[in-house]
């Protein structure tokens, strides 16, 4: 690191150039796919170059139905990824705010161990739990539904904890001058607390939203209807059974880009808040 | 406008056998208009006794009346209060303009009225230009202006201010204090400041409490405090450098210990035969550290007269009139 000589300089650029084209590769490779026709595809070798048939495989992902192993189109998959992946980000955010709020700023029987009840969920992963969800969410009566989809992944002891060590870094002479201006606790949250946390909020939409975009395993548990597939499982469904002839690899390709193109969006769009609230923090 | 009356207060951390009790019954009567100053050394109990009169902390024991009211049990808000606090408190997230609207923009105040209100308070502390500004755009100083245009806006019966001064450097410090000067004479609205530094106790205070281990040690005018300590606690705190404290002193009764203040006692031809240990040479004055039979002595010359030196043996004589007895045992003046 302190030594500058040049063959490390080109080192490490070769390494990273390497490690770019391992990522990108696939990228390129299903994009490429996804501008052919099946039969384009299975040849070997397979096309590196765009094709012609970019539009119709685009067409046929985002509006066509019948033969992609479902009967709905992907719009109405992405629709359902999005609204997944809002509801249990805003949901998320909401919950862990007022979570952190509570635990910091008000004195109550208990405190402690409620943080430490929501801190060790933090040790259980997802899998672990799945199937007593599971059976609650089917009691309810909320598979195939959103609420079922997004409900049970709601509840977050990481953003809650990152809102908790926020909080304990407002000065206690801030929280004084609002109860002096006559700010009731509601009032100094959304005037005070929110404002200064967006920048972690920020952080956190981007994080959760993916999160919630990425959902595989829950969705495919709980959802039997396809009409409520996300199109993260829309994609496996295309490309499973029947050998490679039977899957038409463009459209499953086409998908696959699509279905990027959000979280790519987010992270874009958010990117600035993003760096700033996992770096500074605004006081 | 209004008085504020500390009738026996009590602060205890705590229940039961186990509490900590860090005040132990004060009495104070606070008159409409007046600017007191509660000065004492850390950990005596002084911010708890202002945070008690805003609200912050409860009350254990006694009464705290403003305006012949009790607010033991009101919210801060309502007391009809407003603080200045140590590290301003403002809100990073909102301007300045907004900062000082906030508590008014709660109780619901139209918003002309409010335009009009920050508008006035913003030309009396000059803050006319930056009321646009975040916070964190601010120097020290302005920053210290906003938090108390944020008082004054409230237009409340009382300031309360928590060491606002010492986050300033030396030369804002001396401003700022003339400054809050000038506004308490505009504003005539009572005060109760707390510091540390008993300079700006001195200058401020029209009367000042002093205070120590969470007892009033004295409750006066900065000349009484000055002139008639009633305790050595108070004689030493007050006064720089401090009041010689001497037990064996020529002429002392046993169990009483002479107090006399370094600025009081004369060198010449007769008195006192101290030697001399260090020579101190502040600008306009001189200070000559002493012993007088084993127990060290602190006269203030003036820098014209002759500069002893260390080993010299010099005789001193003490004012007459400047003297302060004090019961050794007690620590209480007789």
């Amino acid at each position: 690191m302190i030594d500058r000589r040049p063959w490390l300089t080109v080192l490490s650029h070769a390494v990273m150039l390497i490690g770019v084209l391992i990522v990108a590769f696939p990228l390129y490779l299903a994009f490429i796919a996804s501008t052919h026709t099946t039969q384009e595809i299975v040849q070997a070798p397979m096309p590196l170059l765009p094709g012609n048939n970019m539009w119709e495989s685009y067409k046929a992902a985002l509006f066509g139905s019948g033969k992609l192993g479902s009967n709905t189109t992907v719009a109405h998959m992405m629709w359902v990824s999005f609204v997944t992946a809002m509801v249990i980000t805003v949901g998320k955010i909401a919950i862990s705010l007022l979570s952190a709020f509570a635990i910091v700023f008000f004195r109550f029987r208990f405190k402690m161990l409620c943080f430490w009840a929501i801190f060790v969920t933090l040790m259980l992963p997802v899998e672990v739990r799945i199937l007593p969800t599971y059976k609650v969410v089917a009691d309810l009566g909320m598979l195939n539904s959103y609420a079922g989809l997004t409900l049970p992944l709601i509840a977050s002891a990481t953003a809650t904890f990152l809102f908790r060590q926020f909080f304990l870094t407002v000065p206690d002479e801030l929280v004084e001058a609002a109860r002096m201006d006559g700010a009731g606790p509601m009032r100094f949250f959304w005037d005070v607390l929110v404002p200064l946390s967006k920048t972690s909020i920020a952080a956190l939409f981007v994080i959760q939203f993916i999160y919630g975009w990425n959902q595989y395993l829950w969705p495919l548990l709980m959802t039997t209807s396809e009409d409520m597939y996300p199109v993260v499982i829309g994609i496996k469904r295309m490309v499973a059974g029947g050998g490679d002839a039977a899957i038409d690899w463009n459209v499953a390709m086409a998908t696959a880009i699509l279905a990027m193109l959000p979280p790519t969006f987010v992270v874009v769009l958010m990117q600035k808040w993003f760096v700033k609230g996992l770096v500074d923090t605004e006081k | 406008m209004a008085s504020i009356t500390l009738r026996d207060i009590v602060k205890r951390y705590g229940i039961g056998p186990k509490a900590n009790e860090v005040i132990h019954g004060v009495n104070a009567e606070i008159q409409d208009h007046e600017f007191v100053v509660i000065v004492g050394p850390s950990g005596c109990g002084k911010s708890t006794l202002l945070r008690m009169v805003a609200g912050l902390e409860e009350v254990t024991g006694g009464e705290i009346l403003i305006g012949n009211k009790v607010v033991n049990n009101l919210e801060p808000a309502k007391r009809d209060i407003a603080m200045v606090f140590q590290n301003y408190a403002l809100y990073p997230h909102m301007s300045v303009f907004d900062n000082m609207a906030y508590g008014l923009k709660i109780a619901k105040v139209p918003k002309d009225e409010i335009k009009t209100r920050v508008d006035k308070a913003a030309k009396i502390l000059e803050l006319g230009q930056l009321l646009e500004r975040k916070p964190r755009e601010l120097s020290g100083g302005q920053r210290q202006r906003v938090a108390m245009g944020r008082a004054i806006v409230r237009q409340p019966q009382v300031f309360l201010f928590d060491e606002p001064l010492s986050n300033l450097d030396a030369k804002l410090r001396a401003q700022t204090r003339l400054e809050i000067q000038k506004l308490h004479r505009e504003l005539g609205i009572t005060s109760l400041f707390v510091t540390h530094d008993q300079v700006e106790a001195m200058t401020l205070a029209q009367r000042m409490i002093v205070m120590n281990g969470g007892h009033m040690e004295q409750f006066g005018t900065p000349e009484e405090v000055y002139h008639q300590p009633s305790s050595v606690f108070v004689a030493s705190f007050i006064g720089s450098p401090p009041m010689n404290l001497l037990r064996h002193a020529p002429g002392a009764r046993p169990g009483t210990l002479l107090g006399v203040r370094p600025e009081h006692l004369d060198v010449g031809t007769d008195g006192w035969e101290v030697t001399v240990d260090t020579v101190e040479l502040l600008g306009a004055e001189r200070l000559i550290y002493a012993r007088l039979d084993g127990e060290p002595l602190i006269v203030r010359v003036e820098e014209g007269t002759l500069a002893p030196r260390p080993g010299d043996r010099l005789h001193v004589a003490p004012r007459e009139n400047r003297l302060h007895w004090f019961n050794a045992d007690t620590g209480k003046r007789i």
